[in-house]
């Protein structure tokens, strides 16, 4: 065994963030680390990296005892994280980032030639182009997270930990880590691998272990494992269906873009939503179904094109005409955009809609807290209480707060932008359910999504972009993954495209 | 399930510094003028809390006081208006002008109070209108209405009569009771109120909290975000008017270079009083606290005959002491 851990528990004040985890990862395999947000996988990154020190159990490396006094001595052991958000100095440059901290040096003096050396090295060792001299603020995304890489390979690493690695990368670049990830497991690299979507822990992976509430719960051989047993592992219920259908009735159009253009996208959208309908949107990044969603609700600019609601010209109206026309929007980062973090519970529920609390433009706190909390137990929100700041709650948790809110506005025509993004599986389907209740109250959904299981399983009707564009249209039961894929980039056939759905404008 | 779980020590720590900061600030300055000795060897502590000195005490806060009021709107929103000083300053000359032209209290009252709004309408306009940075923009104006208050005044100060309306304001009966209050004091005390209440409970004081705390969920949840900086800054200004009223009646003169680096001043009692320069974070109790802590160390310090200049090492070091707990109360909701 190359690495393993036994009864760790690790403790910050009242909190038990580990009670109790165990695992092992052999040398040249991979071993997924699942579990919802909130089951203790970060502390245990942090504890395995040296960042915390772990209140009880033992670590072993290659048969040694392994307890790290900071990161620095874990990566010098050979222990290397690479985080879900990078640590570059975008200022200096890749060579520079590299040795960051472990400079080579003469007489206290840089030496240049072996750096150049150094980093020439590992960057081969990756297949990678990317020129030592660049600076990094310079390179994409998924270069970066390659230089991140690459700096974990100049210790020699024998572990390598990946939290959320692609969670800003595109097809293409993840089909690329995934054969980096599988040269370095070749070379006996053992990796740890931590994801919220199964297929990829999969792809990489041939163990897992699964956390809940701090504890690892089941181990095993990845392969043979149905997906059905890992999720009830991490929910520690029987989830008989991730993707409930409701029953609802589809009625006439509500909701028709005509040739809508924003600013810089989307270039000209033209679709038709009916009243009560489940309507998918799905393309790939960059093909402007956020900007659609934005230009319809007014947060961006209108270039050209027209908008109706129920036959209404809403073209163009600011989120607070639009809020009281009875249109919502989920956006797509809660953290910067869908929440207001360091204030309450309370206050993010219950923004947009203060009249059923308020007199004469003052709130009743009391009646404020009380809603609050009815909304929190009906959106199953975990939380110390209404006032608790939003900001202090998980993922899931978050996302139901900022779910609940539109449902609280008792919004007719919800836009949700990625609703289910980084979130547990738990809490995915609890936004699923909410999602079909929605419809069954005869509510228009419209949902952007790069997830295709979801939006197969939840939409009735789904639309695909491409370059700004609806390319095609159908029941959600006539598409499949093959060819939503081949309509967002653009391969699918003309008849297909354009004569199969009517109602394509 | 939700509501019940017990709240972890640390954060319950956090939440009872933020509410009770600047009390504990208060209460351990008080401590320390109760020791202190001055530099007879005699304790200050007589001289410092007797009826008469607290009462000066508070007529000292009363300025920076209904300043911080306003200041903690634009902070709350996550703007700074820097040019608070000069505002005051412009208030005062005004009004001394319009008093020496025979104006009646009422009259002069209005006429300084609405300049204040006029300027703050213009600074918020450049604000929310233009999407200036409010430090920028308030720099400018910061310079703009003092020189105003210069022109205003022929840069000299204009002395209003002792028994005129205005100065009976601030004026202080009874030296050696704490009773009766002058005007002024009680004045601060209900607009205080008054703003607390419109902070904490109005459908306004939320989007104003909500624009501070993130302008592109406020703009999402349907806030309009321009109009609630124009109004915030407007109302600054309204409260900076209000301050240079009474700077006007407790100098008895309209003098445009005075209160320079006052807005130092008010920003520093906002902050102290748990205001988050971040913005969606301020009390305007705490606030209140903060300015009668400032003027409690300058009045103590001074009583203990120590050099301006301590005095001037200490408040710093208060104000830095406040930023830093406030850095540490926010580290687990970032």
């Amino acid at each position: 065994m190359r690495l393993r851990l036994n009864g760790i528990r690790k403790s910050f004040g009242a909190t038990q963030a580990l009670k109790g985890v165990s695992l092992s990862a052999r040398a040249g395999a991979g071993l997924a680390v699942i579990g919802e947000n909130g089951a203790g996988k970060s502390t245990l990154m942090k504890v395995l990296s040296g960042a915390h020190a772990p209140d009880a159990g033992t670590m072993e490396l290659d048969g040694e005892r392994y307890a790290p006094s900071d990161p620095l001595e874990a990566r010098r052991r050979g222990v290397a994280m690479i985080y879900q958000e990078l640590n570059l100095a975008p200022h200096l440059t890749v060579e520079e980032n590299i040795v960051l901290g472990v400079e080579p040096s003469r007489w206290g003096l840089l030496d240049r030639r072996r750096r150049r050396e150094e980093a020439r090295k590992v960057l081969a060792d990756l297949h990678t182009s990317i020129s030592p001299s660049a600076p990094v603020s310079a390179l994409t995304i998924a270069q970066q997270q390659l230089v991140e890489i690459a700096r974990a390979l100049v210790h020699e690493p024998r572990v390598l930990i990946l939290d959320e690695p692609t969670s800003s990368l595109t097809g293409v670049d993840v089909e690329h880590l995934y054969a980096v990830l599988d040269r370095l497991r070749a070379r006996g690299v053992s990796i740890l691998y931590i994801s919220h979507f199964l297929e990829e822990c999969q792809r990489v992976c041939s163990d897992y272990v699964v956390l809940r509430d701090g504890e690892s719960v089941g181990a095993g051989d990845l392969t043979t494992i149905p997906m059905r047993e890992i999720i009830r592992m991490m929910v520690g219920r029987e989830v008989n269906e991730l993707y409930p259908r409701t029953p609802h009735t589809i009625q006439g159009p509500l909701l028709e873009l005509r040739r809508l253009a924003g600013r810089p996208k989307p270039r000209s959208m033209s679709c038709v939503v009916r009243e009560g309908e489940i309507f998918g949107l799905f393309g790939l990044i960059g093909a402007g179904r956020t900007e659609t969603l934005r230009a319809l609700f007014g947060l961006d600019e209108v270039e050209s094109g027209t908008a109706h609601v129920g036959g209404m010209d809403v073209t163009g109206w600011s989120p607070r005409k639009q809020l009281r026309g009875g249109m919502a929007l989920l956006s797509e980062d809660r953290k910067r955009e869908g929440l207001l973090l360091n204030r309450s519970i309370a206050e993010n529920l219950l923004i947009t809609r203060p009249e059923p609390i308020s007199r004469g433009g003052f709130l009743r706190l009391r009646a404020e807290q009380h809603m609050a909390l009815d909304w929190m137990e009906r959106l199953d929100v975990r939380a110390q209480g209404a006032l608790q700041p939003v900001g202090e709650l998980s993922g899931g948790n978050q996302q139901k707060v900022a779910f609940g809110r539109l449902l609280y506005h008792q919004a007719r025509l919800l836009l949700l932008d990625e609703p289910t993004r980084g979130i547990d599986v738990g809490s995915k389907a609890s936004i699923y359910r909410r999602i079909g209740r929605a419809a069954e109250q005869g509510k228009t959904v419209v949902l952007v999504s790069s997830y295709i299981p979801e939006l197969l399983g939840v939409c009735d009707t789904i639309a695909v972009c491409c370059r700004g564009e609806v390319v095609a249209v159908k029941p959600a039961a006539e598409w499949n993954e093959h060819a939503l894929i081949s309509a967002a980039i653009g391969q699918s056939a003309e008849g297909e495209a354009t004569g199969a759905d009517e109602r394509e404008l | 399930m939700s509501g019940t779980e017990s709240v972890g020590f640390k954060a319950q720590l956090r939440r009872w510094v933020q509410v009770g900061g600047p009390f504990l600030g208060l209460v351990l300055v008080c401590l320390f003028f109760a020791f202190a000795r001055d530099e007879f060897g005699d304790p200050a502590r007589e001289s410092i809390f007797k009826p008469g000195n607290l009462k000066i005490v508070l007529v000292q806060t009363v300025v920076v006081g209904i300043g911080a009021l306003g200041m903690t709107l634009v902070i709350v929103s996550g703007g700074i208006d820097l040019s608070a000083g000069s505002l005051v300053a412009f208030c005062s000359v005004l009004g001394a002008r319009l008093i020496v032209a025979g104006s009646s209290p009422v009259v002069v009252v209005l006429l300084a109070v609405a300049a204040g709004v006029g300027i703050g309408l213009l600074n918020g306009g450049a604000i929310a209108g233009f999407r200036l940075l409010p430090f920028i923009v308030t720099l400018g104006s910061m310079s703009i209405v003092r020189g105003a208050a210069k022109w205003l005044g022929k840069n000299q100060a204009i002395s209003i009569p002792n028994d005129s309306g205005i100065s009976a304001v601030m004026k202080v009966h009874s030296p050696e009771t704490l009773f009766p209050l002058p005007h002024g004091v009680w004045i601060m005390l209900v607009l205080a109120a008054v703003t607390a209440v419109v902070l904490r409970q109005s459908v306004f004081g939320r989007h104003v909290v909500a624009v501070g705390s993130n302008e592109s969920t406020a703009r999402l949840c349907g806030v309009r975000v321009r109009s609630v900086k124009v109004a915030v800054y407007a109302l600054a200004g309204f409260f900076f008017g209000v301050a240079g009223v009474m700077q006007l009646s407790r100098l008895t003169q309209g003098d445009p270079t005075v209160a320079v680096g006052l807005e130092l001043d008010i920003i520093a009692a906002v902050v102290i009083g748990g205001a988050s320069l971040s913005g969606g974070s301020g009390s305007i109790l705490g606030a209140i606290v903060g300015a009668l802590l400032m003027a409690l160390l300058r009045n103590g310090t001074s009583q203990l005959g120590w050099a301006n200049y301590v005095q001037e090492i200490i408040i710093g070091s208060v104000i830095v002491l406040a930023v830093g707990l406030d850095k540490w109360r926010q580290g687990r909701a970032k």
